[in-house]
C-alpha cells in the first residue's frame, strides 16, 4: 500500500531529480528487484496469491469446475450452498434458478473476467499509447486533433458511452472487449502525451536528435522506453475497472449473453431471487470484489514501486 | 476572459462530438432500421422494412439526416417515443430531477464523509484511525457500487425491513442508493484529501506558520487544509461524470425512477430515440458542469489562466 507518505515529522529528503528528469538515467527500479520487494510487503503478496488463484481458475476451468456450468436441471432449482443431491453429488455454492452449478459457473465466471479485463487493456493500451506518442511528440494539428477527441470522449460517462453502444451491436464477448477497449484509451493517451512532452527536451533525446537518428527510432527507442511506468500502472488499475464494467454491463444484460457464465450473469441470474436465493448475489460479488481489490492493492505497490511520483497522476 | 472564451469554445467542439455519436449511434450496425426493428424485421417483407425506412427519413443520404437531427435537437425535438408516445426530450427531461436529485445527495455524502475522514487520516498518519481510514478506501475502491446496493438491499431492505427497496418520495427512498452511489467518491475523494494534506503538510510557509507559534488546529484548518483543496476541486469535477453514469445502474437496481433507469429500460424496449435524448443530455450536462468548474477554477488558481 502506500507506505511512501512522508509523516510531516520526517526529514523532507530533496528530490534532487526534478519532475522532468527521465527516469532511465537515475535509480530506474532494477526487475531483479522486484520479486525481493514484493514479497516484503504482506498485502502486494496476499493480492499476487488471489489474482494467481484467479488466473489459474480461468485458465484451468475446465477440469477445476467440479460440474458442467450449463446443465440445466430443473429438479433442483434453487438449492442453497452444500446441498447434495440424490446421486451424491455436493453442490459447494448451491444452484440457481435453472438447477444450474454456481461454484462452477463462478469458476468459468473468472475466464471470461480474465479475457475482458486482459484483452481491452491490451486494444486501449496500445491506441492510448500511440496516440500520446505522436499527440506529444509532434504537437501542433496532430495534437489538437487528438485532444479534442479526448475530451469528446470524456464527456460521456464511460458506462453510459459502453451501454449505448452494446446495446445498438447486441451482446457478445468480441464486441465488449472491444467497446471497452475503444471506450477506456483516453487515459492512456493523455498520460502518455503528458510524459512525452516532459522528456522530449531532454538532453539524451535532444543527443539522439543531434546524432541525426530517425524520428521514428526516437519515438519508439528513446522515449518510448522511458515512459512505460505510468502506462504499467495505468494498465493494472484498468484491468481492475473492466472487470466491474463487464459485471455492470452484462448484469444490465446488453455485455456477454446471459447464457454465458460471468460474474456479471450471475448476479443479474440472482436478482429476482434476491430475498430466497442470496447465495448467488453474494458469491459473485465476492469473487468481483476480491479480484478487483487484490488487483488494485498490487496496482498501488507496482505504482509506488516502479515510481512514487506517478502518485500524483494516476 | 480570454481562457474562459477558449474554454466555452472547446465546449461548443465537444457538444458537436456528442452530436456526431449519438447520431451515429444508430448507424453503426449500417442500417438503423434494422437496430430500431431488431427482431421483428424477420417477420416483415423486404418491401414493408423499405417502407419503414422511407417513413423515418433513413433513405435519404447521411449527411441530410444529420443534419434535420441536429436541427431538431437544437428545438428540443428529439423524435418521439415509440412506447410512450409522446416527445423523447419531454420523457427525459420528466426523470432528470430524479437524478439530479439522488447525484447531489450522494455528492453532498461524499464530501461529507471523505473530507473530515481525510484530515483526521493526515494528522494521525499510519496511527489506527488512519489505518482503519485506509483498508476502507481501499474496499470502498474495489467494491462495485451496484453490488453494494444489492448488499444494502439485502441487509436493510430484505432481512432488516428498515428502508424500503425500491422506488423514491420518503428521504427513507434515498438512502441506500445515494450510499452505493457515494461509496466509492468518499474512498477516493479521503485518500486524495489525505495525500494532498501530508504534501502540503511538508512545505516550508507550514513549518514557518508553526514557528510563528501558530496553534495547531489553526495551521491544519487554515494553512494546511485550503492549500490541500486544489487538487480535490479537480477531482470532484470530473465527478460529475461519475455520478451521472454510476446513476445508470444505481438507478435501475433500487428502480429510482431517473434518466439513468430510462435509459436503460428504453434499451430494452428498443426505444433509441428515448436512449439519443438520455445521453445527449447526460453528456451535455457534464460538459457544462465541467466548464463551469474550470472557469471557476481558473479564478481561483491564476496560474491557470496565464499557464499554458
Amino acid at each position: 500500500m502506500t507506505q511512501l507518505d512522508y509523516s510531516p515529522a520526517e526529514k523532507v529528503v530533496p528530490v534532487t531529480e526534478g519532475p522532468t528528469a527521465a527516469p532511465s538515467q537515475v535509480g530506474r527500479p532494477q526487475v531483479s528487484q522486484l520479486l525481493p520487494r514484493l514479497f516484503r510487503s504482506k498485502a502486494a503478496l496476499m493480492s499476487l496469491f488471489v489474482i494467481v488463484l484467479v488466473l489459474i481458475a480461468a485458465l484451468g476451468a475446465t477440469w477445476i469446475a467440479p460440474n458442467d456450468p450449463s446443465v440445466i436441471k430443473l429438479t433442483q432449482r434453487l438449492k442453497p450452498p452444500f446441498y447434495t443431491n440424490s446421486a451424491g453429488v455436493t453442490y459447494l455454492l448451491g444452484t440457481d434458478a435453472l438447477g444450474r452449478d454456481v461454484f462452477s459457473r463462478l469458476i468459468y465466471g473468472a475466464r471470461v473476467s480474465m479475457v475482458v479485463g486482459l484483452s481491452a487493456v491490451l486494444i486501449s493500451g496500445a491506441v492510448g499509447l500511440l496516440v500520446g506518442l505522436l499527440s506529444g511528440y509532434f504537437g501542433g494539428l496532430v495534437d489538437e486533433v487528438f485532444m479534442r477527441i479526448c475530451d469528446i470522449q470524456l464527456s460521456f460517462p464511460t458506462i453510459l458511452l459502453a451501454l449505448t453502444i452494446m446495446a445498438v451491436l447486441g451482446s457478445g464477448l468480441d464486441k465488449l472487449i472491444l467497446v471497452l477497449g475503444l471506450t477506456g484509451w483516453v487515459l492512456y493517451g493523455r498520460i502518455v502525451r503528458s510524459q512525452v512532452l516532459a522528456i522530449k527536451n531532454d538532453e539524451f533525446v535532444l543527443a539522439a536528435h543531434a546524432t541525426g537518428e530517425r524520428q521514428w527510432r526516437i519515438l519508439f527507442q528513446h522515449i518510448l522506453p522511458n515512459i512505460w511506468s505510468p502506462v504499467i500502472v495505468i494498465a493494472s488499475f484498468t484491468v481492475a475497472s473492466n472487470i466491474v464494467a463487464e459485471a455492470s454491463l452484462s448484469y444490465l444484460g446488453v455485455g456477454v449473453p446471459p447464457s454465458v457464465p460471468s460474474w456479471g450473469t450471475i448476479l443479474s441470474d440472482g436478482r429476482q431471487y434476491i430475498g430466497v436465493a442470496d447465495w448467488l448475489t453474494i458469491s459473485a460479488g465476492i469473487a468481483i470484489s476480491l479480484t478487483v481489490l487484490s488487483i488494485n492493492v498490487l496496482g498501488d505497490w507496482l505504482r509506488d514501486y516502479l515510481d512514487p511520483r506517478l502518485k500524483n497522476i494516476v | 476572459m480570454r481562457y474562459a472564451i477558449r474554454r466555452l469554445f472547446q465546449s461548443l467542439i465537444v457538444a458537436f462530438g456528442v452530436s456526431v455519436v449519438a447520431f451515429g449511434m444508430l448507424f453503426m450496425t449500417g442500417d438503423p432500421a434494422e437496430v430500431i426493428l431488431g427482431e421483428s424485421a424477420d417477420r416483415m417483407s423486404v418491401s414493408q422494412i423499405q417502407e419503414f425506412r422511407v417513413k423515418m427519413g433513413f433513405d435519404r443520404p447521411w449527411y441530410v439526416q444529420y443534419g434535420s437531427f441536429v436541427g431538431k435537437a437544437l428545438q428540443g425535438d428529439f423524435g418521439n417515443s415509440f412506447v410512450r408516445h409522446q416527445p423523447a426530450f419531454e420523457v427525459i427531461t420528466d426523470k432528470l430531477p430524479a437524478t439530479i436529485q439522488l447525484a447531489s445527495a450522494a455528492f453532498v455524502l461524499s464530501l461529507l464523509i471523505s473530507i473530515p475522514l481525510g484530515v483526521l487520516s493526515a494528522m494521525n498518519p499510519h496511527k489506527l484511525l488512519d489505518r482503519i481510514a485506509t483498508v476502507l478506501a481501499i474496499f470502498g475502491q474495489s467494491i462495485p457500487g451496484f453490488w453494494l446496493g444489492i448488499l444494502l438491499i439485502l441487509l436493510f431492505g430484505v432481512h432488516l425491513k428498515w428502508l424500503p427497496i425500491s422506488g423514491s418520495g420518503t428521504w427513507q427512498h434515498l438512502v441506500m442508493p445515494s450510499i452505493a452511489l457515494a461509496a466509492f467518491p468518499i474512498a477516493r475523494n479521503m485518500r486524495l484529501t489525505r495525500s494532498s494534506m501530508l504534501d502540503v503538510m511538508q512545505r516550508d510557509f507550514v513549518r514557518t506558520a508553526r514557528a510563528k507559534g501558530i496553534s495547531e488546529t489553526r495551521v491544519v484548518y487554515v494553512h494546511v487544509l485550503r492549500n490541500s483543496l486544489l487538487p480535490i476541486v479537480t477531482a470532484i469535477g470530473l465527478e460529475a461524470g461519475f455520478l451521472l453514469g454510476g446513476s445508470v445502474i444505481t438507478e435501475t437496481i433500487f428502480g429510482w425512477p431517473g434518466v439513468g433507469r430510462e435509459i436503460v429500460s428504453a434499451i430494452g424496449s428498443k426505444d433509441f430515440y428515448v436512449v439519443q435524448a438520455g445521453v445527449i443530455m447526460l453528456a451535455l450536462i457534464f460538459s457544462a458542469v465541467n466548464l463551469l468548474i474550470d472557469i471557476a477554477y481558473s479564478w481561483i488558481d491564476p496560474r491557470i489562466r496565464y499557464g499554458s
